[in-house]
């Protein structure tokens, strides 16, 4: 099964967490990442925070804009990122489970577009948010990754995901970003169409 | 459900998907078959879970004979959750680049496009009241569903938003108390009428409808995120057309003009707040 997006999800202790495993992605990692950390209506400056924590280049995608394998993109705060075809769509829709962003959002429009080929992490966080995004990631025949509760900063999410879904593997923080560098390596050069 | 089953199950749904928006706008005449993907289908789930109907199909056969059904859709599509001065930094560069030339102005016509229930209108009314511009000021306050419109008509938000939106009113340079604006009523709070005496509230299709007056500004913040980029490109010469020369026009912080028909066409007056200026 050739990957094509990770998308990560975490909220409380994610800041943390996203300084651990952000900057141990390899230089060449072959796959987009997109993120969405919950996070408050001011929190403007958190882009150029994780850039500083991370060697591929992190931003904040625009409406529309295309989505490119070795960058990360973090989702804008007061809204929902969803995937689509060709790119990335940005909504003000209601909050999800109070979350605008909302880990469950971003999920299942990725699992829509990319069916099995989508890499889902939970990473550490306080409420429930993911879960069911990361059931809809299995169920298409993607892989499901989630951070060991038992080390988390906060555990619910990664309990509620591994609650919610027969998950691929349970790994402590520090092995999460080398896990995702093998499974890319594996991959070279893999894109939709293929 | 085996992962090939489930994924033949998406495209049956984007099938059905297809047919709903096609019955949708042959008859009714509301065309969201160029709106983005993703979120159209979000939405219309979300809208069957609450009907409790299970598939597409079914709903669309709820949605074509049932003029109520259709209009609890129509308002599942249109609502945008948005606050008062959302992205303060917006209205505090409004306040410094966009209100000096407006004081130049004998009259001034905005045109609010996409305001749905209203948050930011208001928003609007108090800065130019703030700044002394209101009385000269007319504001088109423009959605495609009444029962939107019937909400920022009525200009009744809850209590509870108040703390967040006062905290946006002083960031975007607000000039007196928040809480002047409006009266506390058990849960809500309901603006003050002569905030809107100069708005007019009207349906407008951005999709469907065409240029309807000549404006000196058009905002259309996180209304065009919704459509796709052919209906993206149909609406920036829909607005381009209805703008005066050096009219402002300004959109929502993650969009951008660069890759429209029109980016050649502005100025950028601010690039962060995303605030332009018609030069040609």
């Amino acid at each position: 099964m050739a990957f094509e997006i990770v998308v990560v999800g975490t909220s409380y202790g994610g800041l943390a967490a996203l300084q651990v495993v952000l900057p141990a992605l390899a230089p060449d990692f072959g796959l987009p990442v997109v993120v969405v950390q919950h996070r408050g209506k001011d929190t403007d400056n958190l882009c150029e925070f994780l850039q500083r924590h991370c060697a591929l280049p992190l931003a904040e995608p625009n409406d529309k804009e295309a989505i490119a394998p070795g960058r990360v993109y973090l989702a804008p705060r007061d809204y929902h990122l969803l995937i689509e075809r060709d790119g990335f769509a940005l909504s003000t829709e209601a909050p999800v489970g109070y979350a605008r962003p909302s880990v469950n959002v971003l999920f299942e429009s990725a699992a829509d577009i990319y069916q099995g080929h989508v890499v889902g992490v939970i990473l550490t966080g306080a409420n429930a948010d993911g879960a069911r995004g990361l059931a809809k990631i299995k169920a298409y025949g993607g892989l499901c990754v989630v951070e060991d509760p038992a080390g988390a900063e906060s555990r619910g999410m990664p309990q509620a995901a591994i609650a919610a879904t027969k998950v691929d593997a349970i790994l402590p923080l520090r092995e999460i970003a080398p896990f995702l560098n093998q499974l890319c390596q594996h991959e070279p050069g893999s894109s939709y169409a293929s | 459900m085996s992962a090939a089953l489930q994924s033949d199950q998406t495209q049956l749904e984007d099938i059905e998907i297809a047919l709903l928006l096609e019955g949708l706008y042959r008859v009714y005449g509301f065309d969201f078959r160029d709106y983005s993907p993703a979120s159209i289908k979000r939405r219309i789930l979300e809208r069957m879970r609450a009907e409790k109907i299970a598939t597409v199909s079914a709903y669309q056969d709820c949605v074509l004979h049932d003029d109520a059904c259709m209009e609890r859709l129509l308002v599942g599509l249109s609502v945008h959750v948005t606050s008062m001065f959302r992205d303060p930094s917006f209205y505090l560069t409004f306040r410094q680049k966009v209100v000096p030339i407006l004081r130049t102005y004998p009259t001034v016509r905005i045109w609010h496009a996409g305001c749905s229930t209203g948050e930011e209108v208001y928003s609007m009314a108090i800065l130019l009241q703030e700044e002394g511009l209101y009385r000269k000021c007319v504001i088109y306050a423009t959605d495609i569903s009444r029962e939107v419109l019937r909400k920022a008509r009525e200009g009744i938000f809850p209590l509870a938003a108040m703390q967040e939106y006062t905290g946006n009113y002083m960031k975007a340079g607000g000039k007196h108390e928040f809480s002047d604006y409006y009266t506390a009523h058990y849960d809500n709070v309901i603006f003050h009428p002569a905030l809107k005496t100069n708005v007019v509230f009207s349906e407008h299709n951005l999709v469907t409808d065409g240029s309807f007056n000549e404006f000196h500004v058009i905002l259309c913040r996180n209304v065009m995120i919704y459509f796709n980029k052919a209906l993206q490109e149909r609406v920036h010469n829909l607005i381009y057309d209805s703008l005066s020369m050096f009219g402002v026009f300004g959109l929502g912080n993650k969009e951008s003009l660069k890759f429209t028909p029109r980016a050649d066409f502005y100025d950028k007056l601010d690039s962060r707040d995303k605030l332009y200026r018609k030069v040609r």
